[in-house]
């Protein structure tokens, strides 16, 4: 599904990432953890096209995506969310779903202005749309809020529907966890398991072990830009270079 | 197209673009400390020049006093529009200090409509109008004077920033202002004396030009334009990369107006201004921010 | 949605009938030009407010509209309906030939950027002298003319330019509550994400620079051609600051805030006849004071003070 092959990044004079390679499969929920400053953010930028890697390539369903900027992928079927949510504040709830709708519309500006009926009707099925995905991470009580009123974890959800509303076939998850208390978090743990049982990959940064471990069928650690290590939980857990990596590091 | 020609429109074109790197110097501490392009720049220009006159005419004063008396006011206005209209602001976000940026720059003008009317007025030059050869162009003292001026502002500013504390904190500051205040710096302080300086340096700067230009209630909106042209040039350094900037334009801005067309003299430094924003908006010898491009 | 097209009803209503309650006369001039400069303002607006992008150089395209209608009917004889959609499709391709480039850039360089722009587009109007007159302006522009009616006087003026204004207005509320709108507040709101949704944020605004610089082109030739004089002096910087100041007035993002906003800043000058040479005053201190207390504008800052004053109100107060 995902492949990323030598990716290096080099800021300045320090080097976030050196040479990291892994693949992932389809279906999987794979996790990528390490220490902090372990490169994982800076990973995710360059695979959803935010950075420009220094070298290295992405490989999407076996083509080579690097470099490409973050609407093209969208338009492939690729979506991430952010760390810090990146909702749009000044509009509703439920408009920042339809904008997720984007990639799944097509009238354009003039179609738009002038109310074409084609429009007319695309824009009710994306209002459609965005409530299904509103129903599916169960916020559809807030529809009508300002999106930049939301509690933090209603955000997070708000962030995830919205992301799905793209129809991706892979969704980047950059520390969903964070921010959340621990029912929020299962709650959190049970969507992501329904999001992979609609047949969406699904890689997430994270931090919170526990959640990690619960959930991902495979796990890549990260550290000091290099990937240290690659596999099951069960193995990751009892992999001495990951214990080493981690002791002396609070989780 | 003769030497000589080229030659005076050369040097009259240093002196303005001396002018041109003192505004823009002014425009780049600002920014590197707060983030912010002070539209109101140019007024500070025109209030150093017209309020000389005042200070001359009305008050009487020596030419030597009226200086320093004309940039201490200014310096006031500069701190006066800093506290009343920046440091309150709820909302910062770039259109918000655009705006209120502009605001003040329109009030400040309208303001000095009200006191000196709309008439330009002339300030005697600091000594004496006696033309002087260079070469095949002559140049008038004025000239030197701002070029004598500009020099040493540029001296000191070097030593203020390098040298004393509050300078290297101002740098700091502009790097990085968390770290800045982190580490105790009062930012906020900073910001203050960013004001203070950039003031005194466009209110000097239009005091020394003044005798050339005349001075006039609206001479700040051009002045201030190019300062910021010169800025960009320079990749809003307070230092020698603005002040080649400015060097620079005058001198492309005096050839283009002698020996292209005098009309389009103002566009030809705009002209400049959007290529450099378009290809190179870091600046002739900045490196690449991600932030402006 | 719905909230907004009853509020545009109820207001081409006050529009068709604004010239027999205020009966002819000199006001009636007035609201010709709140007409055009609510058009302007909903132009940038759709910029500034929607798309979150500065311009500081509108009055730019304003002018280019004015002097090509104008210089096409008066010098090449071309009939001014013809000239008009000329006039803007050139403006059109300009825009967007600039609008790459120039929208590339952030905050205050793109402030800057599009000053640099307008006030070059003004120095070509004032050197030009063969083509535009220069300073001294150009004139004999023609009315427009409908089916033998000759729009000359102020309240066919008044109904010419109105029905364009609130064409507009239809417009841009249609634009706004649409697919493309809310692409654009995304933008607006955070690029980043907007993006990664799909998005195409450069492509998309260049599309509204096109459009806005389209609109105002249509403002000026029809300026050109009711005022029948056009000069560079109204549309240079100055005008520009102008225009800024009422969508900031208004409120950013609020179509009917443009419209109070150009009202606002159209009728002041006239009811304050002798304080005109301090309009510049006047504008600067509106400015500052808007920003710093009422940055919505008075769109939603007059509700939201009237619910401070008289107490809580249900309703969410936006438009």
């Amino acid at each position: 599904m995902l492949e990323v092959s030598g990716i290096t990044q080099i800021f300045g004079g320090v080097t976030a990432l050196d040479s990291v390679s892994f693949k992932l499969a389809k279906g999987d929920i794979t996790g990528v953890i390490g220490p902090n400053g372990a490169g994982k953010t800076t990973l995710f930028n360059i695979i959803s096209g935010i950075y420009h890697q220094t070298a290295g390539t992405v490989y999407l369903e076996g083509k080579d995506v690097t470099g490409f900027p973050p609407e093209r992928l969208a338009r492939l079927s690729m979506v991430r969310t952010f760390q810090n949510i990146e909702l749009f504040g000044g509009m509703t709830v439920l408009e920042n779903v339809m904008v997720g709708m984007h990639t799944k519309s097509t009238s354009g500006l003039l179609a738009c202005s002038f109310k074409a009926p084609w429009s007319i009707s695309e824009e009710r099925r994306i209002r459609q749309g965005a409530l299904k995905w509103l129903d599916f991470t169960g916020i559809t009580d807030l529809a009508d809020q300002k999106a930049g009123n939301l509690p933090f974890g209603k955000g997070r959800l708000l962030e995830i529907a919205r992301a799905l509303a793209v129809e991706p076939r892979i969704i980047l998850m950059d520390e969903p966890a964070a921010g959340l208390n621990s029912q929020e978090t299962l709650a959190l743990a049970a969507l992501i398991k329904r999001i992979r049982d609609m047949d969406i990959t699904v890689v997430l940064v994270e931090h919170d072990m526990e959640l990690v471990m619960d959930i991902c069928d495979r796990i890549v650690v990260l550290n000091l830009g290099k990937k240290l290590a690659e596999g099951t939980p069960q193995q990751i857990q009892e992999s001495p270079e990951v214990i080493a990596a981690y002791l002396g590091d609070d989780d | 197209m003769e030497f000589n020609q080229i030659l005076q429109y050369t040097l009259s074109g240093l002196s303005t673009g001396a002018i041109y790197a003192l505004i823009g110097i002014g425009f780049s501490i600002i920014y590197n400390a707060t983030g912010i392009i002070n539209f109101a720049q140019g007024e500070f220009v025109m209030l150093g020049g017209l309020l000389t006159l005042s200070s001359l005419q009305l008050l009487k004063l020596p030419l030597w006093a009226a200086i320093p008396v004309s940039v201490a006011i200014s310096t006031v206005v500069g701190v006066i529009f800093e506290r009343l209209a920046i440091r309150p602001l709820r909302q910062p976000t770039p259109i918000n200090l655009v705006i209120i940026t502009i605001g003040g720059s329109i009030l400040i003008r309208g303001l000095a409509m009200l006191v000196w009317g709309k008439d330009t007025h002339a300030i005697p030059p600091f000594s004496g109008d006696t033309p002087i050869a260079i070469g095949g162009a002559t140049i008038l003292p004025q000239h030197l004077w701002i070029l004598a001026i500009t020099l040493v502002i540029i001296v000191f500013n070097k030593f203020y920033f390098y040298h004393t504390i509050s300078g290297k904190a101002m740098r700091a500051c502009a790097y990085n202002r968390r770290a800045a205040g982190l580490v105790g710096i009062d930012v906020k302080r900073m910001v203050l004396f960013s004001f203070i300086i950039s003031a005194a340096m466009g209110a000097v700067a239009g005091i020394i030009v003044a005798p050339l230009t005349m001075t006039a209630y609206d001479v700040g909106v051009m002045l201030g334009l190019k300062g910021f042209c010169a800025a960009i040039i320079g990749g809003m350094s307070s230092g020698i990369s603005t002040v080649i900037g400015g060097l620079l334009l005058g001198v492309l801005e005096s050839l283009g107006a002698g020996l292209i067309s005098s009309g389009y003299k103002d566009a030809i430094s705009f002209i400049i201004l959007l290529l450099i924003l378009f290809i190179r908006p870091q600046g002739l010898f900045g490196k690449a921010d991600s932030e402006r491009v | 949605m719905k909230k907004d097209l009853l509020l545009f009803s109820a207001f081409t209503l006050l529009v068709a009938a604004a010239p027999q309650l205020f009966k002819g006369g000199y006001l009636m001039n007035v609201l010709v030009f709140v007409g055009i400069n609510t058009m302007l303002a909903v132009a940038l607006n759709l910029l500034l407010g929607y798309a979150g992008q500065i311009s500081l150089g509108h009055a730019g395209f304003f002018g280019l509209g004015a002097y090509l209608s104008g210089i096409m009917t008066t010098t090449y004889s071309i009939g001014p309906w013809l000239a008009m959609p000329i006039a803007a499709i050139v403006v059109g391709i300009i825009a967007c030939l600039i609008g790459f480039p120039v929208l590339k850039l952030k905050g205050h360089y793109l402030a800057m950027a599009t000053l640099g722009l307008g006030i070059i587009i003004f120095i070509v109007f004032n050197e030009t002298v063969d083509l535009t007159g220069g300073p001294s302006g150009l004139s004999g522009i023609p009315n427009l003319k409908i089916a033998g009616v000759t729009f000359d006087s102020d309240v066919k003026n008044y109904y010419l330019i109105w029905f364009f204004t609130l064409a507009v207005m239809l417009f841009s509320l249609n634009l706004a509550n649409s697919r493309v709108g809310r692409a654009l507040r995304a933008v607006h709101d955070s690029e980043i994400a907007a993006q990664v949704l799909g998005v195409n944020a450069r492509i998309l605004k260049v599309q509204v620079f096109t459009l806005s610089a389209i609109i105002s082109s249509i403002a000026g030739s029809l300026y050109a051609h009711t005022m029948t004089f056009i000069s560079p002096a109204s549309f240079g910087f100055n005008f520009s600051i102008e225009l800024l100041t009422m969508v900031v007035i208004g409120g950013l993002g609020s179509i009917f805030g443009s419209f109070l906003g150009a009202a606002l800043l159209t009728l002041l000058p006239e009811f304050l006849r002798a304080v005109n040479d301090y309009d510049i005053i006047i504008y600067g201190a509106l400015l500052m004071v808007m920003v710093m207390f009422m940055p919505g504008g008075l769109v939603r800052g007059i509700p939201a003070l009237y619910r401070k004053i008289f107490g809580q109100r249900k309703g969410t107060g936006n438009a």
